[in-house]
């Protein structure tokens, strides 16, 4: 049991901030504390990819002259992941966007204060 | 040239895009993207007609051999998800300087033009790519133009529909992710030809490694739900597509949800295959129960809306229940049922909403009770919209008509005939909805004090009609739509095995 906690660690790290990124999303009426869980969601998922990818004791992919036996971490999963925090900037920066929008057209980013507004509005 | 036409129907689009926005001039601009989809739709016949002649064309980016580099892969299935998709996006485009309200909008055309660009390509990118992540990078591309493109809707309520509709898709995109991230873990390799074989191995029960498989499955099912709408998953389709602009809700409906349901069935039966996911899964069980529920779910919902876009969009819940029943009933028949009511879906469901589109900007308004006296004051978007609404129905002689035939087919074939029933039973729903229209439009009288009202011009009436003939043409001539499809189906059955 401890063995399966502690070997692998860093999965239950993901699964923690992924939990905690959801909860954010879900829980939260506030839509820029909402964004901020969504980013915790999306660095799960990068953390996962990048200790997937990690071999104990590698090093970065290069070639070293007279070292013919390099041990290297793979470094495709890391690259995917620059690509990957890229999307996650721009869909933050989009969201961010879209509440200071909120923000004048409504005067409010607090979701229950959107839905009652609109409520009223019939 | 002709070799590298896998890449310029994404391409072409994607660098479209950035251009408008060095352009700037309202006039280039808007040629340049009434250009742009055109050609894309001449990429997308060209390739289609090549795959039917001598299969699927495998493009090696950069020349860098698969599973190594990235792969473009063409074969029937996604040839034809790109006409569609192409189809609907130059047909939409004269719609587009109509939703220019304010003058600050108008001066900022060319970015919205640059944004729609952006969401072609990125559709046009998923249907292509047969490489794994490749296929999320375009995802995201398509979702984030999506994004932009329903929080441009007249009322503020657009900007509030566009946010929630961001959260979900993220949430949806990064299960995606996730589980591409499982499947690359146990295979090694992201391209979807290498995946296919690499992926049977891992996927049997008692090996090691058989569960992570089963949660990479998990989760990119459950992330294309999200992206594709299917019941119960669908809470943000209605917001996005009733509240953005009328012509933005013809293209996502027609082309966003079906490009997601393309990948799901990519993923259901080229990557994992339908021995995995019905014999060992028995997904059938959870999704044919669904897709029912969502027919009459939507179908219901839809009855009782006030506003006619929101109608249209409940509608759409519903027929994504159809598609997804071509799914769950596991048979080739099913499939092409699927298929053909995704191209069907596409043509009537954006035909629908382009004839709201012309009644939003006569009528300024999409509520349902406004329609009163259209039917006589505006007789051919009311004929386009009564045409669309049959076709919506199934009645025969329509596209409609085609796919839920195959979808009964299929069923019967199975001896399911609750199915049977339960499809031709959802289709009455569809007649109380379509009919609460055509009632107001046909049968009130507008107030006395209403403002007067007149038709579109033809520059807007010629496109609706096209779609709205299209469903027409392809209800009598079916060998083009359900022969691909049952091609495609076939295809997808088998391929990459």
């Amino acid at each position: 049991m401890s063995a399966s906690i502690l070997g692998l660690w860093n999965y239950w790290a993901v699964i923690v901030l992924m939990m905690t990124g959801l909860y954010i999303v879900t829980a939260r009426d506030n839509l820029v504390k909402k964004v901020m869980g969504l980013n915790i969601f999306q660095v799960s998922v990068i953390m996962f990819y990048v200790s997937m990818a990690k071999v104990r004791g590698g090093t970065a992919p290069i070639l070293v002259e007279g070292e013919e036996t390099v041990l290297y971490s793979n470094p495709l999963p890391h690259v995917l992941m620059l690509t990957a925090i890229v999307v996650g900037v721009a869909t933050t920066a989009l969201a961010l966007a879209l509440v200071v929008r909120i923000q004048e057209a409504y005067g409010t980013v607090e979701e229950d204060e959107l839905v009652r507004i609109d409520d009223d509005d019939g | 040239m002709s070799e590298h036409l896998p890449i310029l129907q994404v391409v072409v689009p994607l660098l479209a895009g950035p251009l408008c926005l060095l352009l700037r001039h309202r006039l280039l601009v808007r040629g340049l993207a009434t250009a742009v989809p055109l050609a894309c739709l001449t990429i997308a016949g060209l390739l289609l007609h090549r795959v039917q002649q001598v299969g699927a064309i495998s493009y090696h980016i950069g020349g860098w051999a698969p599973p190594l580099g990235i792969e473009y892969r063409i074969d029937l299935a996604n040839a034809y998800v790109m006409v569609i998709v192409s189809a609907i996006a130059a047909v939409v485009m004269p719609f587009l300087p109509g939703h220019m309200g304010s003058a600050m909008v108008r001066r900022r055309e060319h970015l919205f033009y640059a944004i729609f660009l952006l969401a072609l390509a990125g559709l046009l990118g998923i249907s292509a790519t047969g490489d794994m992540f490749n296929a999320f990078v375009f995802l995201e591309i398509a979702s984030l133009a999506s994004y932009s493109l329903v929080a441009l809707g007249r009322h503020r309520r657009a900007l509030v529909a566009a946010y929630s509709y961001l959260i979900i898709g993220t949430i949806g995109g990064t299960f995606f992710l996730l589980g591409i991230g499982l499947m690359y873990q146990m295979t090694g390799t992201l391209n979807m030809v290498d995946l296919a074989h690499r992926l049977p191995e891992p996927m049997s029960p008692g090996t090691p490694g058989s569960r992570t498989v089963l949660v990479a499955f998990a989760f990119l099912a459950v992330g294309l739900s999200i992206k594709l709408a299917v019941f119960p998953l669908h809470q943000w389709l209605p917001r996005a597509y009733a509240h953005a602009p009328s012509a933005v809700s013809a293209f996502l409906a027609a082309t966003s949800t079906k490009v997601s349901y393309y990948l799901l069935v990519r993923v259901v039966f080229s990557l994992f295959g339908a021995a995995y996911v019905f014999d060992a899964l028995k997904l059938d069980r959870l999704l044919l129960p669904l897709s029912i529920v969502a027919m009459f779910a939507g179908s219901t919902a839809a009855i009782f809306q006030t506003d006619l876009k929101r109608l249209l969009a409940y509608s759409s819940v519903a027929q994504i229940g159809y598609m997804t029943l071509g799914v769950s009933l596991a048979s080739v028949t099913g499939l092409t049922g699927g298929l053909v009511h995704l191209f069907n879906h596409a043509l009537m469901k954006g035909g629908l909403f382009l004839a709201a589109a012309c009644y939003g900007m006569r009528l300024r308004s999409s509520r349902i009770a406004d329609l009163a006296g259209a039917g006589r004051l505006m007789p051919w978007t009311t004929a386009a919209f009564v045409t669309g609404g049959l076709a919506l129905i199934g009645v025969p002689g329509t596209a409609g008509f085609v796919s839920k035939w195959y979808l009964v087919l299929a069923a019967l074939e199975q001896g399911r005939w609750l199915v049977a029933v339960l499809v031709v039973a959802s289709s009455l729903l569809a007649v109380a909805y379509v009919w609460r229209v055509v009632e107001v439009a046909y049968f009130a009288d507008r107030d006395a004090g209403a403002h007067p009202i007149k038709e579109v011009p033809p520059l807007l009436l010629v496109p609706t009609w096209i779609l709205i003939g299209a469903t027409v043409y392809f209800g009598l001539r079916t060998e083009l739509t359900a022969g691909v499809a049952e091609a495609a189906a076939g295809v997808l059955w088998e391929s990459l095995r």
